[in-house]
């Protein structure tokens, strides 16, 4: 049996019965699927295996706006950003072979961190399938570990119904990338077209637990009885909308909470429960607390090993309730007393019912006096340093005060990533735009066009190193033919900094290969249209980043940094998150 | 925690690319696949994996808590072996003139039960079906006998305590169950609805 007929669950048949039909072709069903799904932004690059639906893109270009990238890989970060910050399903074309292939690292990367993302690709004709044909890759195979699900379509009738399920699995319970290959002819062929019908349900895919209220209940014990509660968040509570839900949750429970990477401007910065971030290179006290908290309550993250370090020193003293809607997550690196399986939208209202309205005033307080062992060790070093000098801190320092927190803010992946994380100040939900669990340098440029088209009423900052730039900057050429308004700030330490740093700290200094220059990158920049400058002296500092956001329009910005300066505090490798280190 | 055998029982669409998508998932953990069988199950339409690996069961459940995952897989069990029925099956080609000659050899077939499933003049075919000791025993003391070629099938395997799929499938098959349903049917079964 074929699959997709499970799509067409029974009351689909009854609203497709007798309907009237019309004769479209593949091509036309796909950009019809996007229609009645809501798109109105493709992330692409045509080829000969996707060519006609290029063909009748040319007819519904005023309903479907499309950005021609430089690279497929650009156009995947670039539809990444547009999820991340309009909480929608990014849309990329590409073409069969290279066009497919060069998806496989935006596919890896949005798998990890749970993209919404539906990939249209190009295939060879059905007939030709196996033969070593002109720009033939099996990309179904090839994608199948980083793709949430793929599905390969060589007859036409197919299209509506792939589609269908592609967007439903790509958006629904845990979110993340689904590949469509479509082969030629199936693009070509006409078929009798009946309509378009939403899936929203696959009889083998259940995305949406059922919660069962007895692990509530027993989870809102473990913490009315907590003295000592802690509460760590990730990017589950933006992908599930559940920012309000959330804040009640703690507010009425009293309980500091810490973020991770992805889970960062879930909550607002400046908000008294924040303790800060968590990890490797994360704010010292919700590390160190992670080993002294009775009840460590984690929403929406997974346990990752930059987040814990050494599994087996890892909040051995704490009772565990885990909410995730992955069933998958649970148990799989930190053992959980209570797990709350389910969507934390449904799940954290029901808990906040159960909570018992407290402060822990003393608990608190001890996240605090271990941040001013933080500030005064590390932050107020990288925020106002004395040397000459510049630092990356207070590049990001001068970010925050001169959007106020409201940006945007879009990273590569290294030390500038980490220093942007943990000084950045989010004012609102999804302005963190980043590269978590696979750390994929050359993220950051494409992203930040992917993020400003998802939001183009807000300032998007892209925050890069001299490094990442280098990987994605054709970039530019997207920039500068389709407008984006993305703010790029280049921190140069004519580094890989964060190689740097671990040879510095575990290689007895052998820098090997880590010493990359760079282009004149203004000059470079204006090549593509795009104004901009390098600074190297701290008096231009506040200038230029204010020339950079007040400006109409994409605008380059190089800062020159600290080329030795290490990123701190850090959580050695191998080591426990309480051994964490402060210089 | 100790490694054991472990059969893996899973309930999936009948879809193209499924072993493979099922198969790095073991690949994926260094884990080896010691055996592998699909085939159609009880319920029309769905197809029905069989996979034995060595493990500790924590590696199984979240073996099969990640295979789940797949959009496609309705259903994923684990099994110790005492769980199970099961049994393989195989094949053995023997000279038929050292069957007619050699007593041992009868006495062996018999001992193992194996039944013929074609006698030519040159040579005999034997099948038997049983716990892959059984036949490993058996293998072994053909080899004596100018074993001309053997093959073993994958391990098919029963779970004791199942009632089939029949009922599951109507579950997953409801789009949305009613509110009091679902109190009914999830909440009353705690370890079970958690347990995969």
């Amino acid at each position: 049996m074929n699959t997709l007929e499970i799509t067409k669950d029974n009351s689909q048949d009854n609203l497709t019965g007798g309907a009237k039909t019309t004769q479209l072709s593949g091509s036309q069903a796909v950009l019809e699927a996007l229609l009645a799904e809501g798109v109105d932004t493709i992330f692409g690059y045509p080829g000969g295996a996707i060519m006609p639906i290029y063909d009748a893109l040319y007819d519904y270009s005023e309903n479907l706006k499309h950005i021609l990238v430089r690279h497929e890989q650009g156009g995947i970060h670039a539809a990444q950003g547009y999820a991340r910050t309009s909480g929608r399903v990014g849309v990329v074309f590409a073409t069969s072979g290279p066009g497919a292939t060069n998806l496989v690292t935006g596919l890896a990367d949005a798998m990890i961190d749970s993209n919404p993302i539906v990939c249209i690709t190009g295939q060879v004709f059905a007939h030709l399938l196996g033969t070593d044909a002109f720009q033939e890759t099996d990309v179904i195979n090839i994608t199948a570990p980083i793709t949430k699900w793929n599905y390969q379509v060589t007859d036409a009738c197919e299209i509506p119904t792939a589609l269908a399920k592609a967007f439903h699995v790509a958006r629904t319970g845990r979110p993340g990338p689904v590949l469509i290959d479509i082969t030629k002819n199936a693009q070509i062929q006409s078929f009798d077209y009946t309509g378009y019908q939403v899936c929203n349900h696959i009889r083998s895919y259940r995305p949406k637990p059922i919660v069962r209220r007895e692990y509530v209940q027993q989870a809102a014990e473990l913490i009315n009885a907590a003295k000592k509660p802690f509460i760590l968040f990730g990017q589950g509570i933006i992908l599930g909308k559940a920012e309000a839900e959330f804040k009640a949750f703690i507010e009425k429970a009293g309980i500091p909470a810490a973020a991770t990477v992805m889970g960062l401007s879930a909550l607002e910065t400046d908000h008294p429960l924040h303790v800060g971030m968590l990890g490797m290179h994360g704010n010292y006290a919700p590390n160190v607390l992670t080993n002294d908290c009775d009840v460590l309550i984690a929403i929406g993250m997974r346990f990752d090993d930059r987040v814990t370090g050494r599994l087996d020193k890892y909040a051995k003293q704490a009772q565990v309730v885990h909410l995730d809607i992955d069933p998958a997550e649970i148990d799989k690196n930190v053992k959980a007393t209570v797990p709350v399986w389910g969507d934390c939208k449904e799940t954290l209202p029901l808990l906040t019912e159960l909570v018992t309205q407290r402060e822990h005033k003393e608990w608190v307080a001890r996240f605090r006096e271990l941040e001013q062992e933080e500030i005064t060790e590390v932050i107020q070093n990288e925020l106002n340093p004395t040397t000459e000098i510049m630092t990356m801190g207070e590049v990001i320092k001068t970010v925050n005060e001169l959007t106020g927190g409201d940006a945007v803010i879009v990273t590569d992946v290294g030390q500038h990533q980490m220093v942007a994380c943990r000084y950045a100040k989010f004012n609102q939900s999804k302005s963190n735009v980043t590269s978590g669990g696979l750390g994929t340098m050359g993220f950051g440029l494409p992203a930040a066009i992917g993020a400003w088209y998802g939001a183009p009423e807000r300032t998007v900052v892209a925050v890069i190193g001299d490094g990442g730039i280098q990987m994605t900057i054709q970039e530019f050429g997207t920039i500068m033919q389709f407008g984006a308004k993305v703010k790029i700030l280049v921190l140069n330490n004519e580094f890989l900094g964060m190689v740097r740093q671990w040879q510095q700290l575990f290689h007895d200094r052998r820098y090997s290969f880590v010493n990359i220059t760079s282009p004149d990158f203004v000059t470079v920049a204006k090549g593509y249209g795009i104004p901009g400058r390098s600074i190297s002296d701290r008096t231009d500092l506040k200038q230029a980043v204010k020339e950079m956001i007040d400006y109409d329009g994409s605008y380059f910005l190089e800062v020159m940094v600290g080329k030795e300066n290490n990123v701190f505090p850090m959580v050695p490798q191998g080591s426990s998150v309480s051994e964490i280190r402060l210089k | 925690m100790d490694k054991q055998e472990y059969t893996i029982t899973l309930y999936t669409e009948n879809s193209i690319g499924m072993i493979g998508r099922i198969s790095i998932i073991f690949s994926r953990r260094k884990i080896n696949i010691e055996s592998l069988n699909t085939s159609p199950s009880e319920a029309e339409g769905i197809h029905r994996f069989t996979i034995v690996i060595h493990e500790t069961e924590d590696v199984v459940r979240k073996l099969c808590r990640q295979i789940e995952k797949q959009v496609e897989v309705l259903k994923a069990y684990y099994n110790t072996n005492d769980e199970v029925i099961w049994q393989e099956q195989a094949l053995y080609k023997v000279p038929t003139n050292i069957v007619t000659e050699k007593a041992p050899v009868e006495r062996l077939l018999r001992r193992y039960g194996a039944s013929a499933v074609v006698i030519r003049n040159d040579y005999t075919v034997f099948e038997t079906a049983g716990h892959r000791e059984e036949i490993d025993a058996l293998t072994e003391a053909l080899a004596e006998y100018n074993l001309i070629e053997f093959v073993r099938s994958a391990r098919i395997a029963i779970i004791k305590d199942s009632e089939g799929f029949h009922k599951k499938l109507k579950e997953f098959e409801e789009a949305e169950p009613a509110e009091e349903v679902i109190e009914n049917r999830y909440l009353n079964k705690q370890d079970k609805v958690f347990t995969m």
